[in-house]
């Protein structure tokens, strides 16, 4: 069947530049480019890019531009190119539409509509290079009360915390499952957590062996397919999460497909090696909090209270009442992901109308844990569209006690958000399982760069801060008052729990 | 006027002189030397606030909680008194006495009760001073025009919008004999004058007192909140008073421990503690965290047996302490305690974070003790 599909890339060669290295040949796992021996020229199949730019980036001479094709339907605010596109894809194959990351529609980014304080002559503002500057957050459920006696006159514990994260930087890495990335990802991600002082997250993937050194910075995840969840994936971990949703497509399960299950991943998820893992939408253990209650407490019985347990959920729109009751239900986390939250697969349907922003999610959940008196007995973590400090220090400020940050961290890596995750063709070798492509990111690179970001981040963070008159991070945490909101409508504001600048 | 009229901002902004003098043996004095005190640090302020919190001055009626309420008018005081008489015995109800000063001007109705929850409340109570806490609040956000600026037992708060000096004249403070003073003088950035927002602020019977500002404050403030507390004053100073009385009187950590929570030791010096002392450390900054003080201050927090002096932890803010026999003082410059005790030799400069405290001495420890040597004082640099 002929496609309609217009490319929506054009490629462009500067034939003058070109050195016919067959660089972008080699490196385009989509097969855009070849090189004909005969004409001694490069050509590209544009229908097949997905402008990744993987050999705009490696051409060694710039001889490559690759840009949106600017043919365009005619003009329709209601049957634009994308929904034409979106049609005939689906008429010429019958299917469900599929895309991998986050939502890329433009729904507000109230990120961007939030602004910091910052102190001046009534209160000095700190400098991080010559004072002390404190990121330093432990996560997991806080008493009401802590009693401290005295022994030899020096104070001596008498209430016993649960299990507690120590994270000397409030960012974490969202839970990316290996299958969905590569083991070299996987690698990177938990090598640069350990090297942070903070942590990564399985994912619903399992753990592969060669990773269990790094248990102590790994976040176990438990999702409702169970992959790779097995005594000792239990025990290495430094906590667990239920996985109960996933910002970019809440109410429905993963799917991996069979391509992706290479021998490794089927060893460690303990699935066949092809077979499609399609975990199931809900959890079919938990059809009601007190069945979520169970599963917290077995997991925490089975790691002999030991470990603090996580509860993800999709920010949707009764967030609030729902984290209130995972609260009440003994979880010592509660991660949050909006609707910009990534993925390795979803349907773009879903991904793209389900959810809410994790901006107003978060001040609800926050808020509403305040208003229960029951802040304390967890803490808070949100994810999904994280894309830098600022962001990271207006969640934290809104009541965030730590991010999780996935997208970002794949970009750190390489990837440049093409959406094609669910190909498994990732020419930046993240979300493949093909050797050729994946041995691409090297795990000392991948690390390195991940570390980088991480610690450009937390010197911002501490600018920030200091710029506020404020030297230890859980003297912002939850503290709106520091915030203001741009350009927003009061209903907004409300939900915020911010007052509008000026105000 | 008490509330409605101010600009609301975040939070009051204001810098400020503080002084406190104690006797360590509860031997009361009058508040002249305070009002010389405060006087001699003017600089500090600006006239838009003042005030003196004086300790042992109702000997006759030591049992009862004392409310000193301000007054818009007639109304909110029949309304007060409505709300009071519901479920408190009043034993004695009078205007507070003034005189009138230069640079004073319109007091608001100022009253004081002597009280104590009616016996048929009391009786089924848990706790009478959190159904007291209650009442204030109660008072302070529901009652129009009223406002409770002390509660305290054998207690009281004296304060308005002037120089402090003129605030303490005007209250007559020479009249009132205590062994416990502490004073305030308020130079706020916003222009606002509210004779309720003035120093020190008072619960049950902590006051405190405050040079600074609290970064920290909005976050302070929502965790308070969570424990019933309703911060309607919009200060810094409110929050620690609620904030001690969470810690000290609710939760029952130490003074010591209470100020390892307001100005806690950094990461780095926990890190380095004998094992023990860390792990009480990490779970005190672990659990109350949101109650870390973050921002330049130096607070006075006193009750009936103490008085305390605090910086936070990198000491943004002055604060010096002196000590004469069974005289210790707290104050934000070291001229004035020299310029009330003449004889005064012994003052240090505290560590930032670093509580200085100056405890009564009862009658049983005072037979213990030795050679005159104050056993009472803690946080004091060696000499």
């Amino acid at each position: 069947m002929k496609s309609y599909i217009l490319p929506q890339y054009l490629v462009e060669r500067d034939d003058y530049r070109c050195i016919r290295c067959e660089v972008c040949a080699r490196q385009c796992a989509f097969d855009v480019h070849w090189y004909d021996e005969e004409e001694d020229a490069v050509f590209a199949d544009e229908s097949k890019c997905v402008g990744c730019l993987r050999c705009v980036t490696l051409c060694p001479t710039n001889a490559l531009v690759v840009r949106h094709n600017p043919t365009q339907i005619p003009p329709n605010a209601n049957w634009t190119g994308e929904v034409l596109r979106n049609i005939y894809r689906q008429a010429e194959t019958g299917g469900v539409l599929l895309t991998g990351m986050g939502c890329d529609k433009g729904y507000p980014i109230y990120w961007d509509r939030i602004v910091l304080d910052a102190s001046q002559v009534t209160n000095p503002s700190i400098d991080p290079l010559r004072e002390p500057m404190e990121l330093r957050t432990y996560l997991g459920a806080k008493p009401d009360v802590v009693k401290v006696g005295r022994k030899g006159g020096k104070p001596s514990l008498e209430t016993r915390l649960t299990p507690q994260l120590r994270l000397e930087t409030p960012i974490m890495f969202s839970a990316i499952s290996y299958g969905a990335i590569s083991y070299n990802a996987c690698e990177s991600l938990a090598r640069a957590a350990t090297e942070m002082g903070t942590y990564y997250n399985t994912g619903e993937g399992g753990l592969h062996r060669n990773l269990y050194k790094y248990g102590d910075h790994t976040i176990c995840q438990v999702a409702s397919g169970r992959f790779g969840v097995h005594a000792d994936y239990l025990e290495v971990a430094a906590a667990l999460e239920i996985k109960i949703g996933q910002g970019a497509k809440p109410g429905i399960g993963g799917h991996l497909p069979g391509e992706k299950v290479s021998a490794e991943i089927s060893r460690t998820r303990m699935i066949p090696k092809g077979t499609d893992a399609i975990s199931p939408a809900p959890h079919h253990d938990i059809y009601s909090i007190e069945d979520l209650a169970q599963l917290i407490y077995a997991l925490k019985e089975a790691t002999h209270w030991e470990k603090p347990v996580s509860v993800k959920i999709a920010a949707v729109h009764n967030s609030a009442a729902i984290a209130s009751g995972i609260v009440r239900a003994g979880a010592d986390i509660v991660a949050l992901d909006g609707i910009r939250g990534g993925t390795g697969a979803a349907p773009t349907m879903i991904r793209d109308n389900v959810g809410i922003p994790i901006e107003l999610a978060l001040a609800a959940v926050d808020t509403r844990l305040r208003e229960e008196g029951i802040r304390n007995r967890a803490s808070v973590v949100v994810a999904g569209g994280i894309r830098n400090s600022s962001d990271v220090i207006k969640a934290i400020a809104l009541g965030a006690d730590a991010v999780y940050i996935g997208t970002a961290a794949l970009v750190a890596m390489g990837c440049h958000v093409c959406q094609k995750c669910y190909t498994g063709k990732c020419n930046w070798g993240i979300a493949t399982q093909d050797p050729y492509l994946s041995k691409r990111l090297n795990p000392d690179v991948g690390t390195r760069r991940l570390v980088n970001l991480l610690t450009g981040w937390s010197h911002e963070i501490m600018e920030m801060l200091g710029g506020m008159g404020i030297n230890a991070i859980e003297s912002l945490r939850g503290n709106r008052l520091r915030l203001r909101g741009v350009g927003l409508t009061q209903e907004e504001l409300d939900i915020l729990g911010i007052k509008h600048a000026g105000a | 006027m008490l509330r409605g009229a101010r600009v609301r901002d975040d939070k009051d902004f204001s810098g400020c002189s503080i002084f406190g003098m104690m006797n360590l043996r509860g031997e009361k004095f009058n508040g002249d030397p305070m009002i010389t005190a405060i006087a001699n640090m003017k600089e500090r302020s600006n006239g838009l606030g003042g005030g003196f919190a004086a300790y042992g001055i109702y000997p006759q009626y030591a049992e009862l909680y004392c409310f000193q309420l301000m007054y818009d008018d007639q109304a909110a005081k029949e309304e007060t008194e409505g709300y009071l008489k519901d479920s408190f015995s009043l034993e004695g109800a009078e205007v507070i006495p003034t005189r009138s000063c230069e640079g004073v001007s319109d007091p608001p109705l100022l009253w004081r009760y002597f009280l104590q929850p009616r016996e048929s409340i009391a009786c089924d109570l848990e706790d009478v001073d959190d159904f007291v806490v209650r009442a204030v609040m109660h008072i302070n956000v529901f009652i129009d025009g009223a406002f409770v600026f002390s509660s305290g037992k054998d207690m009281g708060v004296f304060k308005g919008v002037g120089f402090p000096e003129d605030v303490g004249r005007f209250f007559r403070l020479d009249e009132y004999e205590g062994y416990i003073w502490v004073a305030h003088g308020r130079f706020p950035t916003n222009t606002q004058a509210w004779w309720g927002g003035a120093h020190p602020f008072n619960i049950l019977d902590w006051s405190v007192v405050h040079n600074g500002e609290i970064s920290s404050y909005g976050i302070n403030m929502r965790h308070l909140e969570m424990y019933g507390y309703k911060c309607t004053l919009f200060t810094d100073t409110e929050v620690i008073a609620y904030a001690v009385d969470l810690l000290v009187r609710r939760h029952g950590l130490s003074i010591e421990d209470m100020s390892r929570v307001l100005a806690a030791p950094l990461w780095s010096e926990i890190d380095r503690m004998p094992a023990r002392e860390r792990e009480a450390h990490v779970a005190l900054r672990q659990s109350y965290g949101s109650l870390l003080l973050n921002g330049p201050f130096s607070i006075i927090i006193s009750n009936r047996e103490q008085m305390i002096g605090l910086t936070d932890r990198i000491r943004l803010r002055p604060l010096v302490a002196g000590r004469n026999g069974d005289f210790m003082y707290i104050s934000s410059e070291e001229a004035p305690m020299h310029l009330v005790d003449d004889t005064l030799k012994d003052t240090w400069i505290p560590h930032g974070g670093v509580p200085v405290v100056a405890e009564l001495i009862k009658p049983a420890a005072r037979e213990e003790e030795t050679g005159g040597k104050v056993l009472s004082i803690s946080g004091a640099e060696p000499a």
